[in-house]
């Protein structure tokens, strides 16, 4: 019953080292400061709780959900964590479950752990649970603003991982940018819908049958900051994916695009997810990536509100 | 229907197995972060660590077919670096027929030197997971820097797994014993199919909140008051420093002769 | 000479207002065996929560004569030890050693002491040599008989069991009956094992929405049909 998720636990080899050590050099003291926050909000319940619940988004991630030729929807869960419990629990269960992913059953690399926890620890939960209060406040109190944030949060949660982790191979010369950065977004963008549609459905259930549920998540430490880390981390991804080590590593693009063959296919329609004419004046491939991904972010965010308001009309979702 | 990880651990009576598991995780990781130091196409260098491991299997008397085959989890994501070969600039080394793309003489490097780094890590994580009981994996975490209230959660963690595990399976059995389907009839559309599995995930929440609270209480009537009591200590034997001075010196001995060749 | 439990007016509201608990009393003596039995959702998991004060309620609970209140809440729960409904509530740790090492741990015991505890519970409960086994993999009666051993270790002076004996087999179910039998301290064992129950206790106590409905000499219950109808708690024997 063990799934793994293709393209966002980075195996040992994929990172260089210099990179995977700067990786462990971030989490310590974020994993630090997690700890203390969730052991002053839970108190000796600290252990037992976030333990069960890590254990819960392990088996979570098993729960899948048939979408098409044979592929299927699953749940990363950061997101969903992060809503019914705040990112810094979220931060701390999210840990143990990739630990346990790398120690247990090789998915995810040892060495490159801090990047991996980084990326589906520390960004989905972040994110998710920005993007959700935003949506909520935004919506006020309306019924379906739960479900509406659960679906842009859990979307935009594995899209900013991916980029994340797109430019860490980049960093890291294993992959050039201008193919792992549309390639690991244009995956995730579709990726995070299974991971939005999943999350919906939780959230509107607990939404029926246990509500205070949700409201303990919104009180949960983490929620004074989290705009802003947000903020920071996207422009942290921004500013990297700018910057002249993402490409120069592996060596100048001009004599890559010169060889022709596979960076043709980048030119070909049918492999470009974002053609030239969407953004013309935009030749850097990272800027159109992230053009992109912020107009698909768009979008979702217009479906995220429609769905909130239609889930809340016919079933009348109690308050 | 029962979770089970049994094949993970293979019990054995070897010199390995019985090593100090803090022991065995900084070998590993001190280890693995070698291998990501070995340049690329140091072709010499793989092969050393590559027999480092094959004296390691011969020492825990695993065998090699089984570690290859636990191995290849990693494979999947070879895709990420499936384009290595045709982008990375260098001279041509050979063409591919029909398609015509190029692959390049560095970029077969690169690509072969990423996959065998890759292999040789996943290797030795195996070898780790296969001669540790588990209990004694996690609190040799500590020894790496880990806090123990972060290892006590990762073995609560643990515990619970197997346990809501054999929830999750329940239920996707439930799920397909409910999940007829005709000839001739459409299949349920697919946001039906996932809010169903997100129903799945949600009410699994529930009873997992509920099973964290059963057993804080059942932890409190047992006098716990938040400290972390039940932790493993563990003595070095005179075996184990000798291993981890023979990991320490090959690891540095095979670092400086292809540094500084 | 004290009581062992006495529950004076306890009332006990949950958080979203429904009240679980309207006005308990009794007192059970020491060395007394007793039954609480009463359909699902009367309230006698509640009840039995506020032993040992995981749940307060208004009123007062006294466990050998100290008035449960936080200040002696450490030396409350080392005298009742609490059997949980499931055991995988109960067996929370990696090994069987460490599940029935962790009472006596945080009753702050030496290590050597620690051990023996754990010996003789195992003893006691008949699973000398499974220290080392993993709880996820032993059957249900073992299980169960393994959380009786987490809580005899801190050597009790009262016994709170809360439905030993649902989901066991007839065999582990015998098994059991005849361990709780042997055991010699106070016990109170919440059940819908009526057999159980005339076979074990002289004394049952009925709860049934939040309230006592009965409490006296076993077998005159029993015979009580329209009693037993009115709080279901009939069981047929028709063969």
């Amino acid at each position: 019953m063990y799934v793994s998720f293709l393209a966002l636990h980075i195996p040992d080899g994929f990172l260089s080292t210099e990179i995977a050590i700067v990786g462990w050099i971030l989490v310590v003291p974020i994993l630090a400061y997690a700890l203390r926050q969730t052991k002053r909000h839970l108190g000796e319940r600290q252990v037992p709780f976030l333990g069960v619940i890590a254990a819960f988004i392990f088996a979570a991630q098993a729960i899948n959900f048939p979408v098409a030729a044979g592929t299927s929807g699953h749940l990363l869960g950061g997101a969903l964590a992060a809503i019914l419990l705040g990112p810094w629990a979220a931060t701390v269960i999210m840990v143990a479950v990739i630990v346990i992913q790398a120690l247990l059953f090789q998915d995810g690399g040892l060495v490159v752990m801090g990047w991996n926890i980084i990326n589906m620890g520390v960004i989905t939960s972040f994110t998710g649970y920005a993007a959700y209060i935003f949506i909520k406040r935004l919506m006020g109190n309306r019924s379906g603003s739960h479900l509406s944030g659960a679906f842009f949060g859990a979307w935009l949660s594995v899209v900013v991982a991916s980029l994340a982790t797109a430019i860490q191979l980049a960093f890291s010369g294993t992959v050039p940018l201008r193919l792992a950065l549309p390639a690991m977004a244009s995956v995730h963008i579709l990726i995070g819908v299974g991971e939005a549609i999943i999350t919906v459905g939780a959230v509107s259930l607990l939404l029926v049958l246990r509500p205070e549920l949700l409201t303990s998540g919104e009180m949960a430490p983490g929620k004074k900051g989290a705009y802003f880390t947000v903020g920071g981390i996207l422009l942290v991804l921004f500013v990297a994916a700018l910057s002249p080590f993402a490409s120069m590593n592996p060596d100048g693009l001009e004599a890559v695009a010169a060889q022709g063959g596979f960076l043709q296919l980048g030119e070909n329609p049918v492999y470009e997810i974002f053609p030239d004419y969407v953004f013309p004046l935009i030749q850097n491939e990272a800027v159109a990536t992230f053009l992109a991904v912020g107009v698909g972010a768009m979008i979702v965010f217009v479906i995220s509100i429609l769905i909130g308001r239609r889930a809340a009309r016919p079933q009348g979702v109690p308050k | 229907m029962h979770f089970n990880l049994a094949d993970q651990y293979h019990h054995r009576e070897s010199i390995v197995h019985g090593l100090n598991p803090r022991v065995k995780v900084l070998g590993v990781v001190l280890y693995i972060f070698a291998v990501g130091l070995l340049p690329e196409g140091e072709w010499l260098g793989f092969l050393l660590y590559f027999l480092f491991l094959i004296i390691s299997y011969q020492l825990s008397g695993l065998e090699f077919f089984f570690v290859l085959r636990r191995s290849l989890i990693a494979l999947p994501f070879l895709l990420a670096a499936f384009a290595i070969p045709f982008t990375t600039p260098g001279d041509e080394w050979m063409k591919l027929p029909i398609i015509g793309w190029t692959i390049t003489e560095t970029g077969a490097i690169r690509f072969a030197s990423i996959v065998i780094r890759a292999w040789l890590a996943v290797q030795a994580a195996v070898v780790l997971i296969s001669t540790t009981r588990i209990p004694d994996l996690f609190w040799s975490l500590s020894a790496l820097g880990m806090p123990s209230i972060l290892v006590s959660t990762i073995n609560f963690m643990y515990r619970y797994l197997f346990v809501l595990a054999d929830e999750v399976l329940r239920m996707l059995r439930a799920r397909s014993a409910r999940s007829p389907r005709l000839p001739h009839k459409p299949k349920p559309p697919v946001l039906w199919e996932g809010r169903v599995a997100g129903s799945m995930v949600g009410s699994l929440f529930i009873r997992s909140i509920e099973r964290s609270e059963r057993v804080y209480s059942a932890m409190l009537s047992r006098g716990f008051d938040g400290r972390v009591l039940v932790k493993r200590k563990f003595k070095m034997k005179q075996t184990d420093w000798i291993i981890m001075v023979a990991v320490i010196a090959f690891v540095f001995m095979s670092q400086g002769l292809i540094h500084l060749r | 000479m004290h009581h062992t439990i006495e529950v004076l007016n306890l009332r006990f509201t949950y958080p979203d207002g429904r009240i679980a608990l309207h006005k308990i009393d009794f007192v059970i003596a020491p060395g007394e065996k007793a039954a609480l039995v009463g359909p699902n959702g009367a309230g006698k998991s509640t009840l039995i929560l506020h032993l040992n004060g995981i749940l307060m309620g208004e009123g007062e609970v006294k466990v050998c004569g100290l008035s449960l209140a936080k200040e002696n809440l450490g030396q409350a729960r080392a005298s009742v030890g609490l059997v949980f409904q499931d055991p995988d509530d109960q067996l929370f740790s990696m090994s069987v050693f460490d599940d029935v090492a962790f009472g006596p741990m945080y009753m702050g015991l030496s290590m050597d002491e620690v051990r023996l505890r754990v010996e003789k519970a195992l003893e006691a409960v008949g699973m000398e040599g499974f220290e080392g086994r993993v709880s996820h993999h032993l059957s249900g009666g073992e299980k169960k008989r393994i959380a009786i051993a987490t809580v005899l270790a801190m050597e009790p002076e009262i016994l709170v069991l809360d439905e030993p004996t649902a989901g066991l087999d007839p065999r582990s179910r015998r098994r059991l009956i005849n361990l709780l039998k042997e055991l010699p301290m106070t016990m109170l064992v919440s059940t819908h094992d009526i057999p159980m129950v005339a076979e074990l206790f002289p004394r049952m106590i009925t709860i049934d929405e939040g309230r006592i409905v009965g409490d006296g000499p076993t077998k005159e219950y029993l015979q009580d049909q329209a009693f037993l109808v009115g709080h279901g708690l009939e069981t047929a024997v028709p063969w």
